[in-house]
């Protein structure tokens, strides 16, 4: 017999729904059908294991990616990737995207009429340390207009990739910024419904971070579902 | 103290940029895991039975032997250092992606069940909010399908039928595996 010790479940509001009208894309791609409960096995509180070098050389600085420095506003993302008992994830890979500063992607894709930067792609990844710490150096990505609606623009924002110590506590996310007048306008910020948890996208600013003539420093921790309470703890 | 879990967000069109990574596809590293090579491919359509061409899924799976390459699985049965039993794949402008891992060994299941061979996958796409998570099954290991405590739980069999990835033309086996987002065959996924 395993034993498996299984991972919370999602609380209500904490996540947005498949189903949000008003961005437009999940219309025809959210499931109809009812998600049909599983009980966690060893398959789900397992997964990948970072160690050995198989995801390749970290790159923590985006702005080295070419021979030059990248156009727009150096800053330092950092904070750490804990669990909801706010315990350390350790040695799981964190994997960061972004537009440039002009807010463009370095994607075929991408047809906003915003120039690219030959300095930049906007890929980084690291493995967190043993506090589940992490620490990017990039630019400040550029707001841009997608077809959602008319004169639509999503906020500023890094698209965030981590995956905790099981294939249960997988996560994809996004980092905004404080104070940004779109983000009260943009249907995937407010597809979760929680207000609190909304706020948990939003980076801090933390003057600590900052480097004195050099980069700014936001601060953003990733939260990923904790084990859920053995009948003793209930 | 009890932290809020972060938020899921799209991964948008342009996940390519910061999620490609060389030969996430080939879990076999070109060969050298342990094991029967398999192929898996599919399609993912939308409601309108329209290709995704902006979806990417993520697979997860125990060795040959049935062992997870994880600190949690203690199970006596042999480790395969070539072996991770992870891997990525992006659907391309028709909505396909192909996966070369080797058949997965059984894995023990809750209780004393035993599980039918199968591979964790999850679906992440332009429009999806959060990833999806479901299950592939091999369609010709009937006897062990059926022995499944999680198949067997399923009550609506388009729903069981959904998961069974059948058996194409091939070498080495390849089965088909199509994920359907909505609607007439829509893939039955789970909440986890
Ligand atoms: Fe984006």
């Amino acid at each position: 017999m395993v034993d498996v010790r299984p991972y919370r479940r999602e609380q209500p509001g904490n996540h947005p729904p498949y189903l949000y009208p008003d961005y437009a894309s999940t219309v025809k791609r959210a499931p109809t059908r009812r998600l049909i409960r599983l009980e966690q096995t060893l398959t789900e509180v397992t997964g990948p294991v970072f160690t050995g070098g198989w995801t390749g050389p970290a790159i923590a600085d985006l702005t080295r990616a070419g021979a030059g420095e990248p156009i727009g506003e150096r800053i330092i993302i950092a904070g750490r990737v804990l669990d909801e008992d706010g315990n350390p994830v350790p040695g799981t890979l964190l994997e960061l995207w972004q537009a440039n500063a002009a807010g463009r992607y370095f994607h075929d894709g991408d047809r906003h009429d915003a120039p690219l930067d030959p300095n930049f792609t906007g890929k980084g990844h690291v493995i967190t340390d043993g506090d589940g710490a992490y620490r990017f150096l990039t630019v400040k990505p550029g707001a841009y207009p997608w077809r959602n609606t008319y004169n639509a623009w999503r906020p500023q924002h890094l698209h965030f990739s981590v995956f905790g110590p099981a294939f249960a506590t997988r996560l994809v996310t996004q980092m905004y910024f404080p104070g940004d007048p779109l983000l009260p306008l943009d249907p995937i910020f407010n597809s979760t419904a929680d207000e609190t948890a909304r706020r948990r996208l939003v980076s801090i600013y933390d003057p600590a971070l900052s480097e004195a003539e050099y980069a700014l420093g936001y601060r953003f921790d990733i939260v990923l579902r904790g084990r859920a309470a053995t009948p003793m703890e209930r | 103290m009890k932290r809020m879990p972060t938020a899921s967000q799209t991964v948008g069109p342009f996940f390519h940029v910061g999620l490609a990574r060389p030969d996430l596809a080939d879990l076999t590293r070109g060969g050298r895991a342990q094991g029967e090579p398999i192929v898996i491919l599919g399609q993912v359509r939308d409601g309108d039975g329209a290709p995704v061409p902006d979806a990417m899924l993520e697979i997860w799976q125990a060795n040959a032997a049935g062992k997870y390459a994880h600190p949690e699985d203690r199970q006596a049965k042999p480790d395969d250092a070539n072996f991770v039993g992870f891997g990525r794949a992006f659907t391309d402008k028709e909505g396909r992606y192909r996966f070369t891992t080797v058949r997965p060994g059984a894995v023990p299941g809750r209780g004393n069940a035993l599980q039918a061979p199968h591979i964790a996958v999850t679906l992440f796409a332009r429009g999806l909010l959060k990833h999806l998570f479901t299950r592939l099954y091999f369609a010709d290991l009937v006897q062990a399908n059926e022995a499944d405590p999680v198949l067997s739980g399923i009550e609506d069999a388009a729903a069981r039928r959904s998961l069974l990835a059948e058996k194409v033309n091939g070498a080495p086996a390849t089965y088909r595996f199509d994920l359907v987002l909505q609607g007439e065959g829509e893939t039955a996924f789970f909440e986890v």
